[in-house]
């Protein structure tokens, strides 16, 4: 080895990446700015909303002090009903996402067709999102509780039945078997050998969703269908800041609330 | 032949539930019956109105059908400016999420800072985005700005929450090494948390760019820009074809940004 070979395999400054990979990585680096700048660029930002942004938002928060705490039991009603929209939502998904998770999944599935089925409804629900579901179902039923209820339904389908599908095609298929060697029905079958196996997907993604429905419903109100949301928008739209605080702050304890409850389950069932 | 019946062994077998304690079992069971009852009753629910409904539903859908493409310009305009806030939240919210995410990640930084990054995390994440959104309008004016700045804020909050979860996770070993040739903070970082949280991080944005996608047609329903403004406009004119072309495009939309996550993140790993 000459001294020129000696020094180019060991040299002495060490870098991770050869300048090939550093020249790909750097092209890499300034497509995604470059990206970045014309997205900001086409959108016709007025600039000058930011010299005085940081004054605007200590006004709102100046605004918002103190909260009106009196108005709190006013709201309280509401914030039940927003509670009970994301309960009484994910109760009826799991009602309907359980039997659709096994018609999605593989191997469990009857044959194609069903499969298809299955599938295309699980991506039609999950692609519209739930103000969205809530724009429909209260052009359906009218605002409203219950409309908040389908809208929250209808999004959780998808993502429930995803996440079981997912867990059914990935069961042992040890115990299907076993159970299939004794001679039972099909039935029986996904009731005893599949079901046991998937039973803490089901629980945690139901709780898990529930959680995440908590959120989503208070946003339902804007749209007319329910829930703590409704005053919330009147009262952002009448500009009375000390309400808004009030409801934001109540808001954000049902949330953490539910989050923790969520979490504290989801660790006891897995 | 026959056994006598003085085993206590049931004749028939029955899977194990998830709880496996009946009493415990029928207790949760009968809690969620009578939350059911509980909460279907205080419901305020005008059943008229409801019964009402599945007519007004067919006579929705029929006239959403067939779905009028014509406006396709409007339609086009809408959804690229959806795109674009996408992508300017998806950069900016990276580059922020990653104090926000350093400071959050309790091996690294002294408590008081943790504390404080977990805090602002908590308190961003507490709120949906169309909350955000709505109070950004408030200050910004109706139009994209108000949609990207909420975007931005949930994207801090979503993407620094992986990166502080994943410098936590990360074995020590490169740690140690990289500190015990005397390194400074930055060349630390460079050297022992980048190469390790990198990988996680791009997939993590990606994903979120995608998930940006799927937000960014919502914002709009507060006036934050974007197609969500188009079909809030559509349906309360009960312009429901033109909602209906709007609702397919998004779900076009969102099917190729799910697509295109998946892939790179396919090639990150």
């Amino acid at each position: 080895m000459t001294l020129q070979e000696h020094a180019k395999r060991y040299p002495e400054v060490w870098r991770r990446f050869n300048p090939r990979e550093t020249l790909i990585r750097y092209a890499w680096y300034i497509g995604i700015a470059f990206v970045a700048i014309w997205s900001v660029q086409q959108l016709d930002i007025p600039w000058i909303y930011f010299l005085d942004a940081h004054i605007q938002a200590g006004d709102l928060l100046f605004r918002m002090f103190p909260p009106d705490w009196e108005f709190a039991l006013e709201v309280f009603d509401p914030l039940i009903e927003t509670i009970h929209i994301a309960t009484l939502g994910t109760a009826i998904t799991f009602v309907i996402a359980f039997p659709l998770a096994f018609l999605s999944a593989r191997n469990t599935t009857l044959n194609t067709t069903t499969w298809l089925i299955g599938r295309f409804i699980l991506v039609t629900s999950r692609s519209v999102n739930t103000i969205v579901w809530g724009l429909l179902f209260v052009a359906i039923f009218g605002p409203g509780p219950i409309a908040g209820i389908c809208a929250i339904a209808a999004r959780s389908i998808g993502f429930m039945g995803k996440l079981i599908a997912e867990a059914i095609e990935e069961i042992d298929e040890g115990p299907v078997e076993a159970i299939e060697a004794t001679g039972a029905s099909r039935l029986q079958v996904l009731w005893i050998g599949v079901l046991p196996q998937v039973l803490p997907v089901i629980w945690g993604t139901t709780v898990y969703r529930w959680d995440i429905n908590i959120r989503e419903s208070t946003v339902l109100g804007f749209v007319g269908a329910g829930g703590i949301g409704i005053i919330l928008y009147s009262s952002i739209n009448q500009f009375a800041w000390r309400e808004a605080g009030i409801i934001l702050i109540l808001i954000m304890i049902v949330v953490i609330i539910s989050e923790f409850i969520s979490a504290t389950l989801r660790k006891q069932i897995t | 032949m026959s056994t006598p019946a003085t085993t206590d062994y049931p004749k028939t077998w029955k899977p194990p539930g998830l709880i496996t304690n009946p009493l415990m079992r029928q207790g949760v069971t009968a809690l969620i019956v009578f939350y059911i009852l509980w909460s279907v009753g205080s419901l305020e629910i005008d059943w008229t109105r409801v019964s009402d409904g599945l007519p007004r539903a067919v006579k929705m859908f029929s006239r959403m059908i067939p779905p009028d493409f014509s406006r396709w310009e409007l339609l086009v305009k809408g959804l690229i400016e959806s795109v674009q806030m996408a992508f300017a939240a998806s950069f900016v919210g990276m580059v922020l999420a990653i104090p926000l995410g350093l400071c959050a990640a309790r091996n690294l930084v002294p408590k008081p800072v943790y504390l404080v990054a977990r805090g602002i995390m908590v308190l961003l994440r507490s709120f949906h985005e169309v909350i955000i959104a709505i109070v950004f309008v408030k200050i910004f004016g109706f139009g994209p700005l108000a949609g990207i700045l909420t975007l931005i804020v949930a994207s801090v909050s979503f993407i620094s929450k992986m990166m502080a979860e994943d410098i936590e996770n990360m074995t020590p070993g490169s740690m140690e090494a990289v500190r015990a040739t005397g390194a400074s903070f930055p060349k630390f970082l460079i050297y022992a948390i980048t190469p390790q949280v990198m990988p996680r991080y791009l997939g993590v944005s990606i994903y979120r760019l995608d998930a940006n996608i799927r937000h960014s047609t919502v914002v709009g329903i507060v006036g934050a820009g974007g197609i969500g403004q188009v079909l809030q406009a559509s349906f309360s004119r009960y312009d429901y074809d033109f909602a209906l072309a709007i609702l397919l495009s998004i779900v076009a939309l969102v099917f190729i940004g799910e697509f295109f996550s998946a892939w790179i993140r396919s090639k990150l790993r």
